[in-house]
């Protein structure tokens, strides 16, 4: 391995700096926004800003934390991804834990009906009729229960489950403990890697979901920030934002000048971006156990 | 899936060897592990299976507020106009553009970075490429759409100004509302996306590999590109083959999310409708729910057609995904 041949040399050398072109593209339109969000609008206007604000401000943030608009979609989007997330991980992983059993009755059965909604599906008319019907229109559930299964993500949990020792598991039964007790008090705390990866997938999907809320909530203070940003960066009106502003936002704006509605939107991308971006890097050496190779085929 | 057969089997060495009248009775006795997999069944049929038998609209002339069995039965109906609709070519052409481009480029790119970080031996710089790399997989296509129409954009957008610079070009192009770059900007941003997070699965399965393999590569005097060629691509290929599969089976899954985005001006409409896209539009914006369904259906059928002749060619190379 010591030993580098000029040819694997220059194929090292070829493979970093391809590496930190690839870094820099996929870092730099993020971090540009960061920038223009912290820069004076006006004078973002004049173009030119790249890597560092040229005239710093917190000014935009201020606008976008005085929009209660906003803020009531921000509200929708953390509660949306606390329970949707806790709930959906809770209910899969205790549904993965009965599956990954092998003395359950209908095991196969119950596999078959989970691997044709993999590859199957009624679509989107026929759901959407389904939840209409349900009353979930106009109702925050809508978030919540459509998704509280993954099979995926059963999936995932039962490979990992069945690796567990055997033991651990024989010697509670031996206490007397429950199929229940087992997996809250032996399996769930043995777990903590498979559930922050799957928690914090699951997070992130709920966190950037925005079509759903597009086609089953009319009700303005239901919508979901991504949904309300998607509004107000497409809705092919410059100043979709700024005009459906409230008073207190208007006040603010007033107040500072030299916001313009470019730098409010980025300033609101931000603030829809950054925590889930302050997050991921931590769990990130945690990713692999939530990647279905092993899964997909046993 | 694999060892479904498997399973099977043991089931029915299990039910030879227990008497069948005592199957209530094992029930009951099990009826606290049966608990933990029911209410997740039950929710499985209300939003899988409910929705399947929901497809029978697109055989009938669905009115609101009937049930499935008091509308009108029109048989194929919605097929045949579907068929015969000015906007079927554009839409099916557009789906197998698109679709066929991302599998062209989005697949093989997360291969090629995983084979490129395998090379790098500074753990230091490998996990910032792969945390800097990550990073767009965390955003939002809304969020990932505003960035790129600023990046895009006509006064001040970073790209028109990097291309000035370079006088490549005199004045800025406005890529975001012309036809000819949308393919291109769909599949650059889609690779962007994914190139690094997709690049999970095939580094884990090149850690996999026998060191072993390597050393005696390298002693008989192996390149490192040769090592690439001989070892690591051949020992990562049927992790390949499994994600080919499924990708082929995605193949009439052009995407929606990133499209409806990007193509949110009318004007785009003839390289951007495909099929997911023009059910939203005539199902949910226009009310022709039996329409859109008989097109859905169609896409259905055909992606698990698609599915399955990839599996039957793909298990011949014994790696199939069932």
């Amino acid at each position: 391995m010591t030993h580098y041949s000029f040819s694997d040399r220059f194929l090292v050398g070829f493979i970093y700096i391809f590496l930190i072109l690839l870094a820099f593209t996929s870092f730099y339109p993020f971090w540009n926004s960061i920038v223009v969000s912290l820069n004076e609008g006006m004078d973002t206007a004049k173009g030119g800003i790249t890597f560092w604000p040229r005239s710093f401000t917190w000014d935009n943030y201020k606008v976008v934390f005085e929009d209660s608009r906003l803020i009531q979609g921000f509200m929708v989007t953390i509660s949306r991804t606390v329970v949707g997330t806790i709930t959906s991980i809770l209910f899969t992983a205790i549904f993965a834990y009965g599956m990954s059993r092998r003395e359950l009755m209908g095991r196969n059965f119950y596999m078959l009906v989970c691997v044709i909604t993999m590859y199957f599906g009624g679509g989107l008319i026929p759901t959407y009729l389904l939840i209409r019907d349900l009353g979930l229109f106009n109702s925050f559930w809508v978030f919540i229960i459509p998704s509280l299964v993954s099979v995926w993500n059963m999936i995932i949990f039962r490979t990992f489950f069945r690796e567990l020792p055997q033991g651990l598991e024989e010697s509670a039964k031996i206490d007397g403990t429950g199929h229940w007790g087992t997996f809250f008090r032996i399996v769930l705390p043995l777990s903590g890697p498979v559930v922050a990866t799957l928690a914090l997938f699951t997070a992130v999907a709920h966190w950037n979901e925005w079509f759903i809320a597009s086609i089953y909530i009319m009700n303005e203070k239901l919508l979901p920030i991504q949904t309300i940003l998607r509004q107000i960066l497409f809705s092919n009106i410059a100043t979709e934002q700024m005009s459906n502003m409230d008073a207190g936002a208007i006040a603010r704006m007033n107040e500072v000048k030299t916001v313009t509605s470019k730098s409010l939107t980025t300033a609101t991308m931000m603030v829809a971006t950054l925590p889930i971006i302050c997050i991921y890097p931590f769990l990130q050496r945690f990713f692999v156990k939530g990647v279905l190779v092993g899964s997909l085929k046993e | 899936m694999a060892n479904a057969s498997a399973d099977v089997n043991a089931a029915r060495a299990a039910s030879r060897d227990v008497p069948k009248k005592n199957a209530l009775q094992r029930f009951i006795r099990q009826l606290d592990l049966q608990m933990m997999v029911l209410p997740a069944l039950a929710l499985i049929f209300v939003f899988s299976y409910i929705p399947m038998y929901g497809l029978l609209i697109a055989f009938q002339d669905y009115k609101m507020g009937a049930d499935l069995v008091g509308n009108n039965w029109v048989g194929l109906k919605h097929f045949k106009y579907f068929i015969n609709a000015p906007e079927f070519n554009t839409v099916v052409r557009n789906t197998l553009i698109i679709s066929s481009l991302k599998l062209l480029f989005t697949f093989p790119a997360p291969i090629l970075l995983a084979l490129m970080l395998n090379e790098i031996r500074k753990m230091f710089f490998k996990r910032i490429i792969q945390t800097l790399t990550y990073l767009p997989h965390f955003l939002s296509w809304v969020v990932i759409g505003g960035m790129v129409t600023s990046m895009l954009a006509v006064d001040n957008g970073s790209i028109n100004m990097f291309l000035e610079k370079l006088n490549f070009i005199d004045k800025p192009i406005n890529f975001m509302s012309l036809p000819e770059y949308f393919w291109g900007i769909l599949v650059t941003t889609n690779v962007w996306k994914e190139i690094g997070f997709s690049s999970i699965i095939y580094l884990a399965a090149i850690a996999g590999i026998d060191p072993h393999l390597y050393e005696a590569a390298s002693m008989d005097g192996a390149s490192r590109f040769k090592q690439i060629y001989m070892i690591t691509i051949p020992c990562m290929m049927p992790v390949i083959i499994i994600f080919g599969i499924l990708a082929i089976g995605n193949l009439l899954n052009a995407g929606f999310e990133d499209i409806l985005i990007f193509a949110s001006n009318p004007a785009l409409r003839s390289v951007s409708d495909s099929l997911d896209v023009y059910v939203v539009r005539v199902g949910i914006d226009n009310y022709r729910y039996s329409y859109a369904t008989a097109i859905g259906l169609t896409k259905a059928v055909l992606s698990v057609t698609l599915l399955t002749i990839a599996n039957l060619i793909a298990r011949r190379s014994g790696n199939s995904l069932w």
